[in-house]
């Protein structure tokens, strides 16, 4: 069911030129005094870059902020594993960057499905955070005049990606860390460890509290402020496999979803087309190597199907170096998308590689010869070496594997300019929302969000919901919408820990995983999307049915806490699939085979599709309403991408 | 890829509780493909066992790229287990060999109390970067980014302090169950750029402190530490903690 244009999805961009927007907007929005300030108290959700950021920063301006983290340290968040780099729009090469060229670069690389005034708030607002960082110590690469230096990323014609070697993620949350654990020194700021929130609660339409679930304890815990923050991270853990941290997960924005906040394009997915193959059943999630290393890589498989030789032993003109083939002006620099799903085609074909026949090439021996073995060491040796740990394989001598893997959700809940969603009080930032990236997201661009979104977003955007509640009566923990809340949570455990079936999590949540990868993974179709939600279906009966999980609730039981996140992929999974049955057309990470050229390019569909799908949850027996946010594109002119 | 099976007997730290007693439970697996990763291994015992309607082996774990610093197993004695600098995520069932028997255990320390099995608490070690890990900045206050030059050599040597991952393994091999390696990582990165300075002598007297206060040992310079970093933090990071430590009381003082 579709309700198109229904007002409920108001953005609230202000009218006015692209470039003044965000200071109009800043000029018109209420503060709270610091006397006042003291009187809130803000729940953040997750600890990456952009709860740890959060935190830091509202803490810095006098809010009392309490944050949960899933593990035992913030230091841990996933954000931690983000390897390539930041954007910024600085123009320290002198190459004719700017906010402008920034901001064009990423709409254009979200396939035309992000909102103009928030994407440009982000160009804007990117230099501020070089700048942050490097104030608190965060050890960028530098050139040898002492300058920072930049290098150049997929979707850019020009160098804006801002580095800490090959741990540009870790640099950058260990600096957000430390902000905040100066707040949490100072007081300001408690920081809880290895807590899960379950459930958001909500009083009088408002986002007023939590309940958590203690990891060591097993205790459900109630919480009450005056707003929540979300900031937990992505939902790619559905597909079983993907490159996300183990503790990832999708239970928070689902939640809140169910609690009546629109759900944003929830099929947007990004699948990355460069990292290490699947081995064996084992497996428990996949490891990204940088895109960087299409720069001197050659993708290929063998012209002939099931050709176990060797890659050695086929001869030059046996071998189909694809993506050069169809793609002649960007050969293998593609955007992701793009080589991902042509070693999808491959792999179908019965042409793949290795073992498992879902793999391809990813050759150096070219570049070896032109460039000699030094200078492809100094580029990519720690990569390398990181490769050969995990398969054994030498990458100098024998081409390397690689395979796409489920990498990011562009998807997520829906914000408004200030990233309120649609509950009063629920903020949303980072890779949880679903704002910035559009149908695609370019390489470097959620380190820039999380961060936009933490450090100069929400300290402004929070105060002006803050200052309007300074007379709403504070609650207690001891409101009935507490005991309700936690009452069906504490339910939910007793039902799936009753179950005591003959399937193990892992199982189910594998044949979940496999569904969604086949079905609503890198090419879909309307056949196949309508058998997954009907397969969607059957696994969550049985799930509810059949799963096994040991222990109890009242102790440390890691088992439990992933069968509540599986259980809420059970039915995440399905929205998925809904939405991309809905969109028909193809943009971005979105590809609908019906909607393609003769020659197997994606379609958009601007007349239709120029939208956010917002969807509203309306109970487990009602199919879900979507919504549309219309993107009205005043600046830029959308354009069919072409890389021929 | 193999499709090879290894016989492997583990010996596995079980504990319910922080007071409860422990004790190592062998378990053998017959079925080990030696790409599987160390904590793939442990997954699938963990599956065979909710299969046979038995406990699970508890452990912490999350990225499984070595960069988190959650996992934190001692195999055979040593922290993070045979592969030098690698977490024991990174390490793989390859480098051993059928028939081969494993002892895997917690981190072990006064300050890391267990919490069940093979899961410790290691929330000592934040209380020491809240003391004073950090450069007293609020968020908007920065000036632009290259209006500080800061040379390569003093960046890059901070970067290699930086890169700690906070796992806490050089405390585990500390016979002293010393916090010096992982506290003289985040004072030296500091102390190495110009904007730590201001704050110098006060952050290495308030983290040290605080380092004693939580229950961690002092420095006698066995370098076990150093031996199974995983990311390969080396010990002149405790002598330029010592010599800001110092500097910084005779300077106040
Ligand atoms: C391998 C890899 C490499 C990447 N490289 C780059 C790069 O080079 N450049 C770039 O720009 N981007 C990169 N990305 C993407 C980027 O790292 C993430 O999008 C970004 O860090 C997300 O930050 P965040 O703060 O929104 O969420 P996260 O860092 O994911 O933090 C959210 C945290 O909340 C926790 N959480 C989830 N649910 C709950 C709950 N219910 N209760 C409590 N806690 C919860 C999660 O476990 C997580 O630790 C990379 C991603 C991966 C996987
Ligand atoms: S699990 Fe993250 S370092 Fe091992």
């Amino acid at each position: 069911m579709t309700a198109t244009k229904n007002g409920i999805l108001n953005s609230k961009v202000p009218e006015g030129d692209l470039h003044e927007i965000w200071d109009l907007h800043k000029n018109n929005l209420r503060l709270v005094n610091p006397a006042n300030k003291r009187k809130f108290h803000v729940l953040i959700v997750g600890t990456g870059l952009a709860g740890a950021s959060a935190a830091a920063s509202l803490a810095e301006l006098g809010y009392n902020v309490t944050i949960f983290c899933i593990q035992d340290s913030a230091r841990r968040a996933h954000s931690i594993a983000a390897q390539g780099g930041i954007n910024a729009a600085k123009n320290y090469v002198n190459d004719g960057d700017n906010v402008w060229r920034l901001f064009h670069d990423t709409i254009k690389g979200g396939d035309y499905r992000s909102r103009e005034a928030s994407v440009y708030r982000l160009a804007q607002v990117s230099n501020n955070i070089i700048d942050q960082c490097v104030a608190q110590g965060v050890p960028f690469a530098r050139e040898y005049g002492g300058l920072l230096d930049n290098r150049s990323f997929g979707g850019a014609q020009v160098s804006r990606t801002f580095y800490a070697r090959g741990q540009t993620g870790q640099q950058l949350l260990l600096g957000a860390y430390s902000a905040m654990m100066r707040q949490v020194h100072s007081g300001k700021v408690k920081m809880l460890p290895r807590r899960e929130m379950l459930d958001l609660v909500k009083i009088d339409g408002k986002a007023r509290g939590l309940i958590v679930r203690n990891l060591v304890s097993g205790q459900i815990e109630r919480y009450a402020g005056d707003a929540v923050l979300l900031c937990t991270g992505g939902y790619g853990n559905v597909y079983y496999l993907s490159t996300m941290a183990k503790n990832s997960n999708g239970t928070a924005v689902w939640r809140c979803y169910k609690r009546g906040a629109m759900f944003g394009n929830p099929s947007f997915t990004q699948i990355h087309p460069t990292c290490i193959p699947v081995s064996g059943l084992y497996q428990s999630k996949l490891t990204l190597m940088s895109e960087s290393l299409r720069n001197d890589g050659r993708v290929w498989v063998s012209k002939k199907k099931n050709d176990k030789r060797h890659p050695a032993d086929i001869p030059e003109e046996e071998r189909d170096y694809f993506l050069e083939r169809r793609y002649p002006s960007f050969g293998n620099l593609v955007p992701r998308d793009v080589a991902s799903r042509n070693a999808k085609y491959v792999c179908d074909e019965g042409r793949g590689v290795g073992k498992t026949g879902l793999a391809v090439y990813l050759d150096f021996r070219d570049a070896i010869a032109q460039f000699g073995v030094d200078t492809i060491k100094a580029r990519y040796g720690n990569l390398f070496a990181m490769y050969e740990k995990i398969t054994a394989e030498n990458p100098y001598e024998v081409p390397m594997r690689i395979f796409p893997a489920v990498h990011f959700t562009m998807g997520g809940l829906w914000v408004d300019y200030n990233l309120s969603t649609t509950i009063p009080g629920l903020y949303v930032l980072g890779e949880a929302n679903f704002a910035d990236h559009g149908g695609n997201r370019l390489g470097a661009s959620a380190l820039m969000q999380g961060l936009a979104d933490g450090y100069f977003i929400i300290p402004y955007t929070l105060g002006d919901y803050l200052a309007e509640n300074l007379h709403t009566t504070k609650v207690s923990t001891d409101h009935e919408a507490f005991e309700t809340t936690e009452k069906e949570t504490v339910d939910r455990i007793n039902r799936l820990l009753a179950v005591k079936g003959k399937k193990t999590v892992l199982d189910l949540h594998r044949e979940l995983g496999q569904v969604m990868w086949d079905h609503v993974g890198m090419s879909r179709n309307r056949e196949g999307l309508e058998q997954a939600i009907q397969r969607i279906a059957e696994l969550r009966e049985e799930y509810w049915s059949n799963v096994n999980i040991p222990g109890e609730s009242a102790t440390y039981n890691k088992y439990l806490e992933y069968a509540l996140r599986v259980a809420d992929y059970m039915e995440l999974g399905e929205l998925m699939a809904r939405d991309a049955l809905d969109r028909e057309e193809s943009c971005g990470g979105h590809f609908r085979e019906e909607h393609q050229t003769e020659d197997g390019e994606a379609v958009r569909d601007d007349e239709n599709f120029s939208n956010v799908s917002a969807w509203e949850y309306r109970g487990d027996d009602k199919a879900p309403l979507k919504h549309a946010e219309e993107l009205d594109f005043k600046f830029v002119t959308p354009t069919q991408r072409s890389y021929k | 890829m193999s499709d090879q099976k290894m016989t492997i007997h583990l010996k596995i730290w079980k504990q319910e509780s922080e007071n409860s007693p422990g004790r190592l439970v062998d378990y053998t697996m017959d079925d080990v493909n030696p790409d599987m990763s160390f904590l793939e291994m442990l997954d699938w015992l963990n599956e065979r066992l909710m299969n046979e309607g038995q406990e699970p082996v508890e452990f912490d774990h999350d990225c499984r790229e070595g960069i988190c610093g959650s996992c934190n197993l001692v195999l055979d004695g040593v922290a993070h287990g045979p592969y030098s600098a690698t977490a024991v995520c990174q390490l793989h069932m390859r480098k051993y060999k059928d028939g081969d028997t494993i002892v895997i255990e917690p981190w072990r320390a006064k300050a890391f109390p267990i919490i069940k099995d093979l899961v410790v608490d290691r929330e000592g070690m934040d209380r020491i970067m809240a003391a004073g890990g950090y450069i007293s900045v609020n968020t908007g206050a920065a000036p632009d980014a290259n209006s500080l030059p800061i040379d390569k050599y003093h960046s890059e040597i901070a970067f290699d302090y930086a890169a700690c991952i906070g796992c806490g393994a050089c405390i585990a091999a500390c016979p002293n169950s010393s916090a010096s390696l992982f506290t003289g990582a985040k004072i030296a990165q500091l102390a190495h750029l110009p904007q730590g300075s201001p704050e110098r002598k006060r952050r290495v007297v308030m983290m040290v402190d605080k380092m004693a206060e939580e229950g961690f040992g002092d420095c006698s310079n066995y370098a076990e530490c150093e031996a199974v970093c995983p990311a390969e933090i080396s010990i002149t990071a405790i002598a330029e903690m010592r010599r800001e430590y110092v500097k910084a009381l005779s300077e106040i003082s």
